[in-house]
């Protein structure tokens, strides 16, 4: 019986295999025409939702008074960030803790809108609260308040965040 | 000479988000930046979207060199065909990297382009789209993206059969940093679809002994010695196939097959006792598992050869057992994908954290074996199924939210037209008054600079006179035209003091005229910070006036419309998830079908060769009793 339960089981494997794909390539036509249907409603859902946030953004955040504010970091920086504080002219505007994803999208680059709201046109003050650890594992935390002014267009205030150094505060606060 | 599969070739064309411009050059537009943050953390419907929006307002400026996504325009459009088909939109994907092949770029950035294109209609399975997008490249090549094209190229060569061109671009890709691995065991397959069996031999051999600690490279260091191993076996050689067999890692992706194909290699030159190591350690493993299961029968049947009966027959007891238990386990599963469970399982948001949640699936109630679906889920159509269903999930989930928002965006802008609507007429009447009185006295303000800055050129001291001394003139024109045609004596006399007072008049006019037009000059410039003052709050309440109108109106059609197209989509949805999540229960069930048969056949099997053995220990036993 030794040679037939090998061919035994090597045939059942190859039928096994072979079974497998027949009923894959059955549904096989259809699964791809559902997929070209997939890709047309992500296409208007998409759409959706560009005409939603435009209507939104109207609504909630009219241009003369809308601000935007960004993070992100500087490069090559190897701190682990916490979490971020930002206040207006003395309000608590918003307030973010970082997930491990969202970390790791800020150091390969990425950017994070962490705050829309809206501000009157006028000179005002904004104040950026950093927590987070160093590589030493040590705790650190640091602020700086920076003012700008807000005129009838949209405002967007973008701060760079780096470890604490020599020197220059960690924090900067760039006008675009 | 058929094509190669796309599966049988060590692929290694992830498309990567190397476009991220924060990194090599300073970040100009925050907006692609934000799209980069969701792409780096695998939210691609987000950082479509947003891209999507940055792009085609940056198409609709005048001047497009204003905009500060100019500066990374072309990064930006390799960025929406990655992000696409990142999120599977293989019908769009592509199409804005075409809008740069197709637009004046230099000649690094067109060739960067068609690289890119090439690779998504390689993707996209589209061959001979992909050799004519790599047909365009011409010129200087960026130097990060050589090795790719020519991996790329290699490939694309492959699946269209022409391994001969595939081998030589292998050739000169054996020394690359980043393909080395992948080109050594392509140029293997390629030798192997060309019918050069001696080269590929040598090819795989040397594919199967790089030396790596990555594990990408040690995955396809197993797999060249697995089909080498394999080779051997199918064309009889047994001896030469276990040497390969034997290098594959017990705990790499390839083992459970190089193990079970390594005891058949060991039986087919009888040597028993060494088929009996790796199917030993083989039937140890994940129950579910093909190979697994196909040594837990091939395991007694070497102890059968090695004439211990005794043993071979527990174990084909134990295979027995667990058989009969997984066959009931298949049973469950269908019944639970029957009842839906599965469909109900794959949409549980929390459990898709885990890179491996498809299989910890089986560890909520209800839900089937996910481990015997797993071949299912690697194969490709499939894996878009999944995708595709967990994708109209997503979406569905985002438009019933949107939904929620339509309803208090009507209640906002109702609350707001119910507050504005009875003050402004009251408050524009008033305006309206307020406007022509603000009107005349931005003319008279202009009249008066219009009279200063004549005056710089063409004095006129008269101009300047006070109120008094105006009046004091009128009142001496009077007088001289009631004197006029009067010849008395008291007449001339009165006409004397009247030209004295004119003179006394004109002499303070004219010596004063200096110091009043500056006095003048400074009260205007007073006046012209008040007018700005005036001006500026006057703009502010235009601005404030018509966000107020347009807080309000002209929402309800675009929210009525936004409304109807998220329900419609919706219910296109539905559709789809229904006709989507019945066609992967049909598949899943059939699989599942497919191994029970299977198991119940191993199981008819492990039945006879287990009473089969028990004969063969009580002869073998009644002899040593007779002796």
């Amino acid at each position: 019986m030794s040679t037939p339960i090998r061919t035994f089981v090597l045939a059942l494997l190859v039928a096994g295999l072979a079974a497998a794909a027949s009923a894959q390539d059955i549904s096989g036509d259809e699964l791809r025409s559902l997929d070209g249907q997939v890709q047309e409603i992500k296409s208007d859902v998409l759409n959706i939702a560009s005409e939603l946030s435009n209507l939104e953004e109207r609504l909630l955040y009219p241009s003369n008074t809308q601000i935007a504010v960004f993070v992100s970091m500087a490069e090559d920086e190897t701190f682990r960030l916490d979490a971020v504080q930002i206040e207006i002219n003395g309000e608590m505007a918003t307030h973010h803790i970082y997930s491990f994803q969202e970390l790791e999208a800020l150091q390969k680059g990425g950017v994070q809108r962490v705050y829309t709201g809206n501000i009157v046109t006028g000179d005002h003050e904004l104040r950026v609260t950093m927590m987070g650890k160093l590589k030493s594992g040590k705790d650190f935390s640091m602020s700086d308040s920076f003012g700008f002014s807000k005129s009838v267009k949209p405002k967007a205030l973008g701060i760079t965040l780096a470890g604490p150094g020599l020197g220059a505060s960690g924090i900067q606060v760039g006008d675009w | 000479m058929g094509r190669a599969p796309l599966s049988v070739i060590g692929l290694l064309l992830s498309a990567s988000l190397a476009t991220s411009p924060s990194r090599g050059e300073a970040l100009k537009d925050l907006y692609f930046g934000e799209a980069l943050y969701y792409a780096h953390q695998g939210q691609f419907f987000e950082a479509l979207e947003r891209l999507d929006t940055e792009v085609k307002q940056h198409d609709e400026i005048d001047e497009p060199e204003l905009d500060s996504l100019y500066y990374h325009i072309d990064d930006a459009e390799f960025s929406l065909g990655d992000f696409e088909l990142r999120y599977r939109m293989h019908h769009r994907a592509g199409r804005a990297i075409k809008a740069v092949l197709e637009g004046a770029v230099d000649e690094v950035v067109r060739n960067d382009a068609a690289y890119r294109l090439a690779r998504i209609h390689f993707q996209k399975n589209q061959i001979a789209d992909a050799l004519r997008a790599l047909d365009r490249i011409d010129g200087k090549i960026p130097a990060s993206i050589r090795d790719d094209i020519e991996f790329l190229r290699a490939n694309i060569y492959l699946a269209e059969g022409r391994a001969t061109d595939s081998i030589d671009v292998l050739k000169s890709l054996q020394d690359s940093d980043g393909f080395g691995a992948f080109a050594a065991y392509n140029l293997g397959i390629a030798y192997l679809q060309d019918n050069q069996r001696q080269a590929a031999l040598e090819q795989l051999e040397r594919a199967g002994q790089v030396t790596t600690d990555d594990p990408a490279e040690m995955a396809i260091r197993d797999k060249s010695n697995l089909v080498l191993g394999t080779i051997f076996l199918e064309d009889g050689e047994y001896d030469k196939a276990i040497p390969f067999l034997n290098r594959v890692r017990l705990d790499g992706p390839f083992s459970n097959q190089a193990l079970l194909s390594s005891g058949w290699a060991n039986m087919s030159v009888d040597n028993f006792d060494r088929a009996v190591v790796p199917w030993k350690i083989l039937a140890d493993r994940e129950v579910t598992d093909r190979a697994a299961q196909e040594a837990m029968l091939a395991l007694p049947y070497a102890y059968g050869k090695l004439n211990v009966h005794g043993r071979a027959a527990v174990f084909y007891g134990r295979a027995l057992d667990s058989f009969g238990a997984e066959v009931d386990k298949l049973n469950a599963s269908i019944e639970s994908i029957r009842e839906g469970k599965f469909l109900e399982a794959l949409i549980r948001e929390e459990i898709r954290k885990d890179k491996d949640w498809v299989i910890r699936l089986r560890a909520l109630p209800e839900t089937p074996e996910t481990y015997y679906l797993m071949e299912l889920l690697a194969s490709h159509d499939f894996q878009t199924g999944l995708q595709n269903y967990l994708d109209l999930a997503d979406l569905r989930r985002k438009l019933l939210t949107w939904s929620g928002s339509f309803d208090s965006f009507d209640e906002m802008v109702d609350i707001r037209n119910s507050h504005y609507e009875p003050l402004l007429p009251d408050v524009d009447t008033e305006f309206r008054e307020l406007d022509s009185r603000m009107r005349l006295r931005i003319e008279q303000h202009k009249m008066l600079v219009q009279r200063r800055d004549d005056m710089l050129t063409k004095p006129q001291p008269k101009f300047l006179a006070t109120r008094e001394e105006q009046a004091i003139m009128r009142r001496i024109e009077q007088i001289e035209t009631q004197l006029h045609g009067s010849t008395s004596s008291s007449a001339e006399s009165s006409r004397r003091r009247l030209a004295r007072l004119k003179g006394l008049l004109t002499w303070t006019l004219e010596t004063e005229f200096h110091d009043r037009l500056t006095k003048f000059d400074e009260n205007l410039r007073g006046l012209d910070a008040a007018m700005a003052i005036l001006q500026d709050e006057y703009d502010q309440y235009v601005r404030a006036r018509q966000a107020a109108t347009h807080s309000f109106v002209g929402y309800e059609k675009p929210i009525r419309r936004l409304r109807a197209h998220a329900q419609m989509a919706v219910e296109k949805i539905d559709r789809l998830m229904a006709r989507q999540g019945h066609l992967l229960e049909v598949v899943a069930i059939e699989e599942l079908i497919a191994r029970r048969g299977r198991l119940e056949s191993y199981g008819d099997k492990a039945r006879f060769a287990l009473a089969d053995s028990y004969d063969r220990a009580t002869q073998a036993q009644a002899k040593v009793g007779e002796q």
